[in-house]
């Protein structure tokens, strides 16, 4: 929406954040943004700022109390059955109509896969700018707006985003980039229940099935610890002692480009620029070289290891600690050293 | 089926440098090709119509030399291209991007789908795809990793996300964005090559596909880039371990445990 004079002061006001669910649970970035928002809506205190959680999902209307604890003020509910399956077209239809209605100054979602499909569809709707994947989020002293810092070129640049006359200003932000705050058991505040319209649920696609690979051990974005096997590991059979070793370390198992394209394992494996952006506590690469294409997918990991036979590679000089030696010998070595405790 | 892929032309390398005084990103010098994401677009959208029959349509918003970019999408099976090019289409972000583009499929009409990549490798913000979708107002699926089936009414695709995959079932007309998992393109053969290195390039400009300047170009763009700069380098102290493989093992599990519980 564009902002008029008239509009200036005071109409948009709160700071919204849009809950994602994965499997019927809250997705961990949620409870990230509340934090963020409550310190973005701080610093709007000319504005006496709320902080909103937007819930929609079969079921919704059970779920309000939990964000009371993470620093929400007001919790608006959407439980419909037509949005039991993640629909972009139903869940747009709905978010923009309840941002005409309420006018909040921000609304952000996590940087996901859903918030990264379903919000710059919102942005249109509403006619407003999106900035995406961000890293950083910030009011700007004097002027109230939000500065939007995000990575581009695939990390080799970083740009900050303002959107000066249209409101709300929204963004999606990268899971990891703000810490979730401590839980507030008393915390309460308003729940507003909203509904899907009938015209809102007439839509051309339907979801038919949705899977949420648990068990398969690829769940890379949420994976405290990553086991990545580059073209050094030489083979399907050489990723099965990369798998032994993330069991081991109850981490999740990455791939390199080259692995993925040689089929030894499959794409929701790869990290990097074609493939996930991950932030893991610890990354360990064996058997990768470390291009840039790769880094960036994972250079914002908390802790590197890397372990190669090349000690020039690339990746030994991003590492924290480079391991110079061959995989093959050193990764046993490993696993047997964790197994016998 | 009508099919419109949309290309981008972008930078052949992500390591790009800025202008210490005027602080812009340098584009100059640095290598044009098309989004490797668009390539798989393209590939999907040639074997629908190789299965159903239709066209392909390439179509592009960008500076006169997005021209090339063109000319590559002739190459691996476009059967025809449009360049978008106008003054007024200038400093788009993705509103006015992926409005401006929705204005020539509109122009174009009839058009059944439109395919584009994942994302830009230079930009990065995956969001032209929804963007088009939601200005015409078309259902949309992003992240496709695979077409598991496809007739004249409609597509079953499947769509990843962190955790898993979706399978939905989506009407036509619609847009997908897709990752690379989808296909492997074709390499273009020698004569398409050729022939695409001499063809004619259709221009349309802003007003040709009756485009509200309010909303194009930099005018038009809700977002303004205000600031780039490099990432700050990673500062830090690597240890190198570069003994015995047993004696290596042990001190990087001893490291290890001191960062996390075993
Ligand atoms: C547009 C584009 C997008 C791309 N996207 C991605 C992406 O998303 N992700 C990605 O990973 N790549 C991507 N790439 C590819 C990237 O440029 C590299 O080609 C790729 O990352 C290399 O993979 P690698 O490190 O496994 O292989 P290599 O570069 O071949 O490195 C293998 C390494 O293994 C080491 N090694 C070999 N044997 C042993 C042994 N026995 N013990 C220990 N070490 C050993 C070698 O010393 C070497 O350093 C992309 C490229 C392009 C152009
Ligand atoms: C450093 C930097 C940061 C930016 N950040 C933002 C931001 O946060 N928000 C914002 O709204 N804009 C942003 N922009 C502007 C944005 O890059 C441009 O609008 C660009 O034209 C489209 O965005 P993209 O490159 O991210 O494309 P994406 O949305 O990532 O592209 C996805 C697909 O859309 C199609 N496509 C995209 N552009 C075109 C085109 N010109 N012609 C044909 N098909 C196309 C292709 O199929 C492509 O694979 C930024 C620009 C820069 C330089």
């Amino acid at each position: 929406m564009i902002l008029r004079d008239s509009e200036n002061s005071g109409t948009f006001k709160d700071v919204w954040v849009l809950a994602e669910f994965a499997g019927g649970k809250v997705h961990k970035v949620t409870y990230e943004l509340l934090g963020a928002a409550k310190k973005l809506s701080d610093k709007l205190l000319r504005k006496k700022s709320r902080v909103v959680c937007l819930v929609l999902g079969e079921g919704a209307g059970t779920k309000a109390e939990k964000f009371f604890h993470y620093c929400a003020d007001v919790v608006i509910t959407v439980d419909d059955s037509s949005l039991k399956t993640f629909n972009d077209t139903v869940y747009a239809s709905v978010i923009s109509r309840l941002v005409k209605k309420y006018k909040p100054e921000i609304l952000i979602s996590g940087a996901t896969s859903r918030g990264r499909s379903i919000m710059p569809r919102v942005a249109v709707l509403v006619e407003t700018g999106l900035t995406a994947d961000c890293t950083g989020l910030n009011i700007e002293e004097g002027t109230g707006l939000l500065l939007q810092t995000r990575p581009a070129y695939g990390g080799n640049i970083i740009a900050t985003i303002k959107c000066e006359h249209h409101r709300p200003q929204m963004s999606t932000v990268r899971q990891g980039v703000f810490k979730a705050p401590v839980p507030d058991n008393s915390g309460t505040g308003e729940v507003i229940e909203e509904i899907v319209l009938e015209a809102e649920k007439k839509t051309r696609i339907s979801v038919i099935e949705e899977s949420f690979g648990e068990d398969k051990g690829i769940n890379l974005s949420d994976a405290d610890i990553i086991v990545t096997g580059g073209r050094g590991v030489k083979g399907p059979k050489g990723f099965d002692m990369i798998a032994e070793l993330a069991q081991a370390l109850k981490g999740a198992v990455g791939a390199s480009r080259a692995a993925v394209d040689s089929g030894w394992i499959s794409y929701t494996h790869q990290v990097g620029q074609t493939g996930r952006t991950v932030q893991p506590k610890i990354y360990i690469a064996c058997g990768v070289s470390g291009q840039i294409q790769h880094l960036t997918g994972m250079q914002s990991s908390g802790f590197i290891i890397a372990i190669n036979k090349d000690a020039e590679a690339p990746i030994m000089k991003l590492a924290d600690v480079a391991v110079v030696g061959d995989l093959f010998e050193v990764i046993p070595e490993i696993i047997k050293l964790l197994k016998s405790g | 089926m009508k099919i419109v892929v949309c290309v981008k032309q972008v930078p052949g390398t992500t390591n790009v440098s800025i202008d210490p005084e005027t602080k812009r990103l340098i584009r100059e010098g640095v290598e044009i090709v098309m989004n490797p994401f668009d390539a798989y677009a393209l590939e999907e959208g040639v074997l629908l119509c190789e299965k159903h029959g239709g066209e392909v349509i390439a179509l592009s918003m960008g500076p006169k030399h997005a021209e090339l970019t063109l000319r590559e999408a002739l190459a691996y099976g476009a059967d025809r291209v449009i360049l978008l090019n106008d003054r007024a289409l200038g400093g788009s972000d993705t509103f006015a991007t992926s409005y401006t583009l929705s204005q020539a499929i509109r122009k174009i009409g009839d058009v059944d789908l439109v395919i584009c990549g994942k994302q830009a490798i230079d930009g990065d913000t995956a969001q032209v795809g929804p963007g088009i979708a939601a200005h015409l107002g078309w259902p949309q699926a992003a992240y496709v990793s695979g077409l598991i089936k496809s007739d004249d009414s409609g597509l079953t695709v499947e769509r990843m996300h962190e955790a898993g995959n979706d399978t939905c079932v989506i009407k036509l007309p619609a847009v997908l964005t897709v990752l690379k998992d989808i296909n492997t393109p074709r390499m273009p053969a020698l004569k398409r090559r050729l022939s695409s290195g001499k063809a004619e390039i259709p221009v349309w400009s802003a007003s040709f596909i009756k485009a509200d300047t309010a909303k194009t170009g930099l005018n038009g763009s809700p977002t303004r880039v205000v600031t780039t700069r490099k990432p700050a380098a990673r500062d830090k102290h690597t240890i190198v371990l570069n003994g015995n493989a047993a004696g290596s093992a042990s001190k990087l599990v001893k490291i290890l445990r001191s960062r996390i519980k075993l």
